[in-house]
């Protein structure tokens, strides 16, 4: 019983056959997670173009970093109900809501300017767990209409070490080769300006797809409209954080208030491309009131625990084909992974700046 | 030499279509959590059910192996082989359920509604809404992939070396129905 060899003789060949399919797997892998293709574009090489204009900032979001939270109901009226089935849009049904207003770009104590782009994100929560969030922007159209153009963008307006200003030669070339995006950028240059967070419009850019429950689909981009027409605190532009003292001061004044407005495409509207706009004359639906009553500051606020990605949403709403929709969803997820592991900064907007006059005192502690 | 006998057919059926969902999820992790290409939210909708499927199959695995126990390992086998054999065995069983159990668990951690099928059927969190927590369980999901990957690289190495090198029929235990048999 002994005698029998444990092992038969093995040649070469049989090796191969033992470390081929390992091998295979191991570079299929690699290839799958983008290492053996180092200019593929990522979520990390979008994050870190954008950390080549605005810097490392731990603890804050890559872009967007200047924020406050907000809370407050939003409610349908059933004008867009019949285009989707979304109980959120259905009448009368108050749900909660959290957002954030923010200054675009990642300089998490950069000075508040008039024509800096602002903006609103908001996560509506129907009692059935379902969200629908968004992260709108009071620009006209986004600047760019795929994630490669928004990461060539970002790494022609970084700094130059030298200056600390981005370089104009490098803008330049980028405008020169992309001329079609020459009408969105001179649209964004040339918006009108409100006086601040609370009598701005706030837009989707993006396309989605409203879709009914027999599966019928529209597609619309929204807007959020205020109510109010101009902000009842007197800006001092003089003052780093003069948009923020504004808005706190106006929450605490009253309710703010903004309207859901659908826009339904046209025939000619480009669907899948946040760089161009749609027509004057599309309908437009008038959905529900957003109403906004407590500002908190984002240390220990609640809209810091969540990324505002626009591809969480409700039954009855769905992505388009836009492709910057899927790259802002891997990024966001990407970004609140990374500052949520970092240490909690202390943010420009601090709880005592947010703290209502009456318990200013009590919150300094 | 004396041949293994074989695994019950439920055990194969578990194992080879365990053995492709796992694959799958593996490349689709990758893949998905380096793009921002046009897939990717497809493909997280798709890799979160799967992982939830891998998460029941792996119980019931669990509960088949106690039942039916697997053939046992050719006698002539070096003991640390068997050690490591066992062990692995053990750790991949270990991953099966920990991987999806933590993929599950981060997303509620995160704070996210988690969509199972289509966008009407939602998972209820298992773990309180905590960022730390997140981002602790999201590096976690990327260092057990990794870890369950390699594993999964060795035992497909393991079984082409008996199968290849000691051709002692434990490559065939898990593919065929073999009797037990003396050499
Ligand atoms: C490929 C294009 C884009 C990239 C890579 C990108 C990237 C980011 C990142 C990394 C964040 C921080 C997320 C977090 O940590 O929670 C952010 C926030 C934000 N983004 Fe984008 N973004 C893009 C396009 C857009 C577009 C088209 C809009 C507009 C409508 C938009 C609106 C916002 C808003 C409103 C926020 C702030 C959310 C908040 O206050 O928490 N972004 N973006
Ligand atoms: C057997 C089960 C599973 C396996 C093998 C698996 C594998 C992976 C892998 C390899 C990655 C990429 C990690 C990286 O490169 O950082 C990943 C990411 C991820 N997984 Fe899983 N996973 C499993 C189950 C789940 C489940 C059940 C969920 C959710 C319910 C989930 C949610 C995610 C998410 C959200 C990501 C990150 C995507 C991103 O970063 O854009 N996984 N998974
Ligand atoms: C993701 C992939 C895989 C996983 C997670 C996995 C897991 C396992 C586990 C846990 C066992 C122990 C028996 C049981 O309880 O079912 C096993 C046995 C086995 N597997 Fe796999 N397996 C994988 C892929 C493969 C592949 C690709 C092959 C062949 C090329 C293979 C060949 C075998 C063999 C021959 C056995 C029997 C070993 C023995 O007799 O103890 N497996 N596998």
């Amino acid at each position: 019983m002994a005698t029998k060899p444990v092992v038969p003789p093995a040649s070469a060949l049989r090796w191969l056959g033992v470390i081929t399919a390992p091998i295979a797997l191991a570079l299929g892998f690699l290839w799958a997670g983008g290492w053996l293709t180092p200019h593929r574009l990522t979520q990390t090489s979008l994050l870190d173009a954008l950390r080549a204009v605005d810097g490392v900032h731990p603890g804050f979001r890559r872009n967007h970093a200047k924020g406050v939270c907000v809370t407050g109901w939003f409610e349908g009226n059933g004008n867009a109900a019949a285009l989707s089935a979304a109980s959120i849009l259905r009448q009368g049904q108050r749900v909660p809501v959290v957002g954030r207003f923010a200054l675009a770009g990642g300089m998490p104590f950069q000075a508040d300017a008039p024509a800096k782009i602002r903006s609103m994100a908001l996560s509506l929560m129907s009692p059935n767990g379902q969200e629908w969030r968004m992260g709108l922007n009071d620009i006209p159209v986004f600047p760019v209409r795929t994630p490669q153009e928004f990461h060539d963008l970002q790494w022609a307006s970084r700094p130059d070490p030298a200056t600390g200003k981005s370089d104009p030669m490098r803008l330049k070339a980028f405008r020169a080769g992309h001329p079609w995006l020459q009408e969105a950028a001179g649209r964004i240059t040339h918006r009108s300006v409100s006086g601040g967070f609370a009598d701005d419009t706030y837009r989707s850019l993006d396309s989605f797809l409203l879709v009914k429950e027999n599966g019928e689909k529209t597609a619309v981009r929204w807007a959020m409209e205020p109510v109010q027409t101009a902000i009842a605190a007197g800006g001092n532009t003089d003052d780093h954080d003069y948009h923020f003292r504004d808005l706190i001061d106006d929450i605490h004044a009253r309710p703010l208030q903004w309207r859901l407005l659908v826009t339904v495409a046209g025939g000619h509207d480009v669907i899948d491309d946040p760089s161009q706009v749609w027509a004057e004359d599309d309908r437009q639906i008038d959905a529900g009131t957003l109403t906004l009553t407590a500002v908190e500051s984002e240390e220990g606020g609640p809209c810091t625990g969540i990324t505002f990605d626009p591809l969480v949403l409700p039954p009855g709403v769905a992505p388009s084909g836009d492709p910057i929709l899927q790259a802002r969803s891997a990024a966001y997820m990407r970004s609140f992974s990374l500052r949520s592991g970092e240490k909690s900064p202390v943010p420009a907007i601090t709880p005592s700046l947010t703290a209502a006059p009456g318990d200013a005192e009590g919150k300094k502690s | 030499m004396s041949r293994a006998k074989s695994f019950s057919l439920p055990s194969r059926v578990l194992h080879w279509l365990m053995a492709a969902m796992i694959l799958i999820m593996l490349f689709i992790g990758v893949f998905m959590a380096s793009t921002v290409g046009p897939n990717y939210d497809r493909l997280v909708a798709l890799h979160r059910p799967l992982g939830i499927a891998i998460l029941a199959l792996a119980l019931l695995r669990l509960a088949n192996r106690l039942r039916s126990p697997p053939p046992p390992l050719p006698e002539e086998l070096p003991p640390t082989m068997k050690i490591g054999a066992k062990a692995s065995h053990l750790l991949l069983y270990a991953l099966m359920i920990a991987m999806p159990l933590v993929g599950w668990g981060m997303m509620s951690a995160g704070g996210y509604p988690i969509l199972l099928w289509g966008r009407s059927m939602l998972l209820p969190p298992i773990l309180p809404h905590d960022p730390t927590l997140w981002a602790w369980l999201r590096s976690v999901h990327t260092v057990l992939a990794f870890l369950l990957f390699g594993l999964v690289l060795a035992h497909i190495g393991a079984a082409m070396f008996h199968g290849f090198i000691r051709r002692d029929g434990v490559l065939q235990s898990m593919i065929f129905t073999q009797k037990s048999a003396k050499g």
